[in-house]
């Protein structure tokens, strides 16, 4: 656990770089952590990153499914916009913490 | 007359039967089960048909035998639930009125999910065991197999069972060793975590078992669709793995009736509060095992100490009292790891499974989050307790809250 300096303001992040207090969170912040994952943010990442936080905040289950689900974009949709590990990445860009991918 | 229907004949469904009859009056309470098949499957026992070890006889019997006398039995596909006028439909057109709602309708696989899965090589190399038809063509198909790439994939999470993949790579391990064929059999563990296992320490220690039994583990794979012309699954992000057998753990969703009357999640998992078990939209409807989009293991250990929570939990709604029961996420799996040993793990919704020893302190006889003898005994075991003690609701000798006594953190 430590403090993070992103977008001028000092951030609660974990080890890995997530965010501890999502309420800390902004758009500015999104763009940050984006650019440090290699992401150029564009509104369709901000669309996705604004429903799994949605869902997160209001304590719902989040899987790549269910994104896949939203009608905002479709699994392979997901991929492209967060290659390679698009739940963790949009989880860390969305300012909450790392999916535990449910039991 | 007050009643109360239960949804589904199943492990919670048949528990919760049990219980509320002994509890409710009979000439204040009518209780009514409702399921769409008469033959109640030993679930865990499915893992054990592809080595040959069950047969279909050891994991069926009627549903008949567990339910008690007076609760009405019905057995019929269900339509949906209409919450708002208190009334279930049945798919005959049968309406059934309640006051209290209990839904148990489970989970199932559906292969339909993943295109290609389905395809010509379905049953002939590409198998699940979660359903007894596909164990049963997977230890047809094990009788005679000489070998090759064998890769067991879960498609997402969650699954029932989340350690049944597990052990299924690991029995056929010993399977294919004892056989003298090990040396001809690669066994690729093809995961969508990034580990063995959905908890850290556990996932830790059971992603080393793997190694050390020679199980190559791929994680982070999510899978789109099948090759069947080329035999290979595919995952989103186009990566190959290429197959000769697959034992794949197909996407799961709740009931169908669950998504069509509004009470579902997008998996038709019904939605419902963690603690209390009561829906987040009508009071008088209460979910139990793996029908629930809870975040715990899809397990009967669950349902079992989640019978325990609903059923004070009903009363409490019964006498118009706040509710005294809280459910904490309990769950309590073996792991069977081959050659007769056993691990055994003890978790809840905030504490991960961590070593130690169990149910006594220090003394066990069984131990947490290691390979020992004594596991593999109590998840032999297990069945009897299943069949006699666990689905007729009678008393356990493990508390449905979890302790952290004999853990080590």
């Amino acid at each position: 656990m430590g403090q993070k300096l992103i977008a001028g303001i000092n951030i609660d992040v974990n080890d890995e770089g997530y965010l501890t207090n999502s309420s800390q969170w902004n758009k500015e912040i999104a763009v940050e952590i984006a650019k440090e994952e290699g992401i150029e943010i564009t509104e369709k990442h901000l669309a996705v990153v604004n429903f799994i936080r949605d869902k997160f905040l209001k304590g719902e289950n989040l899987t790549i499914r269910s994104v896949g689900n939203s009608g905002i974009v479709d699994i392979k949709g997901f991929y492209s916009l967060f290659p390679g590990a698009p739940m963790k990445k949009a989880a860390k860009i969305a300012g909450i913490p790392k999916p535990s991918s449910c039991v | 007359m007050k009643k109360i229907v239960i949804l589904g004949a199943g492990t919670g469904g048949t528990i919760m039967a049990n219980r509320l009859r002994k509890l409710l009056e009979r000439d204040q309470w009518e209780i009514t089960i409702v399921d769409q098949s008469k033959t109640h499957y030993y679930q865990p026992g499915f893992l054990f048909i592809p080595f040959g070890m069950y047969t279909k006889e050891d994991v069926i019997k009627p549903k008949m035998n567990f339910l008690p006398g007076g609760v009405h039995v019905i057995f019929e596909q269900i339509e949906k639930i209409d919450a708002t006028n208190n009334h279930v439909i049945l798919n005959d057109g049968v309406i059934l009125q309640y006051d209290l709602l209990i839904v148990a309708t489970g989970t199932h696989t559906c292969p339909e999910e993943t295109p290609g899965m389905t395809g010509p090589l379905w049953h002939k190399d590409i198998f699940d065991f979660y359903t007894i038809d596909g164990a049963i063509a997977l230890a047809d198909f094990f009788k005679t197999w000489q070998g090759g790439e064998l890769v067991v994939n879960i498609a997402d999470m969650p699954i029932k069972c989340p350690v049944a993949p597990l052990e299924f790579a690991m029995f056929a391990d010993a399977f294919f060793v004892e056989r003298g064929l090990r040396n001809k059999v690669n066994i690729t563990y093809v995961t969508p975590m990034s580990g063995a296992f959905t908890k850290p320490r556990a996932s830790k220690v059971l992603s080393a078992l793997l190694e050390e039994k020679n199980i190559h583990i791929v994680p982070d794979f999510y899978i789109e669709r099948i090759d069947n012309e080329k035999k290979a699954i595919i995952s989103y992000d186009e990566k190959e793995i290429l197959f000769d057998c697959l034992v794949t753990i197909p996407v799961h969703k709740g009931d169908p009736a669950i998504g069509v009357s509004g009470l579902g999640d997008e998996m038709n998992f019904m939605k419902a509060n963690k603690h209390t078990m009561q829906s987040d939209l009508f009071p008088n409807i209460f979910v139990i095992g793996d029908a629930s989009n809870f975040p715990t293991s899809k397990a009967g250990s669950v349902v079992h100490f989640e019978a325990d929570v609903l059923t004070e939990n009903i009363m409490c709604a019964i006498e118009n009292r706040p509710f005294t029961a809280s459910y904490d996420g309990h769950a309590n799996c073996f792991i069977e790891t081959g050659f007769g040993k056993g691990a055994l793990i003890d978790f809840n919704y905030d504490t991960e499974p961590l070593p130690g020893s169990f149910p006594f302190p220090g003394i066990g006889p069984l131990g947490l989050l290691k390979e020992t003898r004594a596991n593999h005994y109590g998840k032999v075991m297990f069945r009897w307790i299943y069949w006699h003690i666990l689905l007729k609701g009678k008393e356990m000798p493990i508390d449905s809250k979890m302790t952290m006594a004999g853990k080590k953190l």
